[in-house]
């Protein structure tokens, strides 16, 4: 939060609370603004949300802890048909003998109290299988790796139809329950004094304080015993070793950490677009998340967030002015949104390093407890 | 001289160590006692790091054993060694470029849990070193080659070792600069840590040295005390850079 409040130009520097206020300013009317130029800006910001998730717990393994992850995607997955398995008809179809068997002939339809932690703890798991093999490598060896295994998830999930129908295949999984706070569907409008307010708002606060709860969580972290462990192996694994860290335990914490957040997220993501397929898992989509972080300032949590938001927004920005544009000059539309996203992706790796190789918002070297690192610069 | 019938801080009995089909230390037995300073001499390559990480527990054992006060430590991953009191100031300093020197030193307690016996050692390392105090909020990336390595050792006193591991404190630096991190080294061992040296500089390290250990291709090829083998004609035209 601090680090985004510095963000802010003049007051980050004189004002600090005055700042503050403003970034959360910010976050609570974003929506109401976005609203204004239609419903599609709304859902652009719920997904920016998703993937400042994605960034933050991408983040801990690549920035934190040092470990170049081209598969993150892959627990994003695992959340994602977590909640479609146990919060969707697809049991049901699948299995319906079985289903009627146990008396849930219209599938399972868990509550999500029960399904985020599922997804989160089969995400761990799956980091923790992720993170054994890879233990001794290092960069280059490990970016293939896990890059393998982003892809393994992936293919799985289209096959996983036969024998048994577990994922439904490329066709992938539809009519996902939509997330209900406790008799509260998300999904609905509500019709308040005369006001229809949209489910997109429902699910954009919904999710802001996920992101928010993830971000204090991680702020607490990387100053933690943890934190500090996780940026010595980064600097100098040996040295690391040398005083006494658990590299391995260390390694796999960060994988499975950095994971659950990947799942939980992936979680939000079943429930937020009712339908999942393989499709959603590419091995692009990891490479889009790794760009946010590293756009952003890797190592820092104010970078994964603005990364995340500017690298989502943009996109769409651009496809809503290229896609006339295109029209209106050529007659028809030569280069596909899609691309036109990994275009922009690769552009701002580009400038990113010409103009400001570590990233956005650089993070800061140090990481020890904030009123240590405030005396020691007063010092200085 | 240690008798015969002590026990050795560190015994090393036909230690192996490979990397993959490669053998790079194939048979070492060393001692090393209470107090002592005790240097390891040899050729690039002939096998000393590998010893020395073997011993810390970063790299694992291919054959023999290592004993620490009697203790066989081949089970002990490197953090438990550690907690025994077996410290080691890996090549090449290691240290951690990016955070500042006095972070440098708190993580060197990261496995102690006593916040005043560290905030006690912190102030013995800085009298023992008043350039690194000096330095104290300086990102540690940005001190001078000596510095560094005193900062290097100054993390590993703080895990408040019993045997201090130390490989190749001279490299890379101007022969004055070596100089005073002997002196440095001399203190910490007047202090009751033993030392086991790996070192080129082969000269300076015997002189410091109670005894020594000449380490060629993965073997011990001679033992004896540090003037022994500073006399020995076969050393000083070997190591000591002089012909007959």
């Amino acid at each position: 939060m601090n680090e985004l409040a510095e963000l802010v130009p003049y007051l980050g520097k004189h004002k600090p609370r005055a700042a503050r206020a403003v970034v959360i300013l910010i976050a609570l009317v974003a929506p109401l603004i976005a609203i204004l130029f239609g419903r599609t800006w709304v859902r652009v910001l719920d997904f920016a949300l998703l993937y400042m998730m994605l960034a933050l717990g991408l983040n801990l393994v690549v920035g934190f802890a040092g470990l170049l992850d081209l598969g993150y995607i892959a627990f994003y997955a695992v959340g994602a048909y977590t909640w479609a398995f146990l919060a969707s008809p697809h049991f049901a179809e699948a299995f319906p003998a079985f289903a009627a068997g146990i008396g849930a002939a219209d599938g399972i339809h868990l509550p999500f109290w029960l399904v985020l932690p599922v997804g989160a703890a089969l995400a761990a798991l799956a980091g923790i299988i992720l993170g054994f093999p890879v233990l001794r490598l290092r960069g280059d060896y490990l970016a293939i790796v896990t890059l393998g295994f982003g892809e393994i998830v992936r293919i799985f999930m289209n096959n996983l139809n036969y024998p048994i129908n577990i994922t439904n295949g490329p066709q992938g999984i539809n009519l996902l329950d939509s997330m209900n706070l406790f008799g509260w569907d998300l999904a609905r409008s509500i019709k308040l004094a005369g006001f229809k307010i949209d489910s997109l708002f429902f699910y954009y606060y919904f999710f802001l304080l996920c992101v928010v709860g993830s971000i204090l969580f991680i702020q607490r972290l990387q100053i933690s015993r943890v934190g500090r462990a996780w940026a010595a192996m980064r600097d100098d694994e040996l040295a690391a070793k040398a005083i006494g860290i658990n590299i391995r335990n260390m390694k796999l914490l960060a994988f499975s950490l950095g994971a659950t957040f990947g799942g939980v997220a992936g979680g939000l993501f079943g429930a937020f677009q009712g339908f999942v397929s393989p499709e959603s898992f590419s091995l692009m989509e990891s490479i889009a998340v790794l760009v946010m972080v590293v756009f952003g300032g890797m190592g820092n949590i104010a970078g994964a967030v603005v990364g995340a938001l500017i690298l989502t927004a943009l996109p769409e920005i651009l496809r809503h002015i290229a896609l006339p544009l295109q029209q209106a000059l050529f007659g028809q539309v030569v280069l596909d949104p899609e691309v036109l996203r990994m275009l922009l992706y690769s552009l701002a790796m580009i400038l990113m390093m010409l103009l400001r190789p570590k990233g956005l918002i650089p993070a800061h070297a140090r990481y020890s407890r904030p009123e240590f690192v405030a005396a020691g610069e007063a010092r200085a | 001289m240690p008798s015969e019938g002590d026990t050795a801080l560190l015994q090393l009995d036909g230690v192996q160590v490979a990397y993959g089909a490669i053998e790079a230390v194939k048979g070492v037995d060393l001692m090393l006692f209470e107090g002592e300073m005790v240097c390891l001499i040899g050729a690039n390559g002939a096998g000393k790091t590998t010893t020395l990480n073997a011993i810390a527990g970063t790299l694992p054992l291919a054959g023999g054993t290592i004993r620490y006060r009697g203790e066989d430590l081949a089970r002990l991953p490197a953090h438990k060694r550690l907690k025994l009191g077996i410290a080691l100031v890996p090549e090449g300093r290691g240290i951690f470029t990016r955070l500042t020197v006095e972070e440098n030193l708190r993580m060197g307690a990261y496995i102690r849990k006593d916040a005043d016996g560290v905030a006690a050692d912190l102030a013995r390392v800085f009298d023992m070193l008043p350039r690194i105090r000096e330095r104290l909020h300086q990102v540690a990336g940005t001190l001078s080659g000596g510095e560094q390595q005193m900062l290097a050792i100054g993390r590993a006193l703080l895990s408040r070792p019993r045997l201090l591991l130390l490989d190749e404190p001279s490299m890379g630096l101007a022969p004055l600069i070596v100089e005073k991190i002997f002196e440095v080294v001399q203190s910490v061992r007047e202090e009751g840590v033993s030392i086991l040296l790996v070192e080129q500089n082969a000269n300076l390290a015997l002189e410091f040295a109670q005894r020594g250990y000449v380490m060629e291709s993965g073997r011990i090829t001679l033992a004896g005390s540090g003037r022994e083998l500073l006399e020995n004609p076969a050393v000083r035209a070997a190591y000591l850079g002089e012909s007959d």
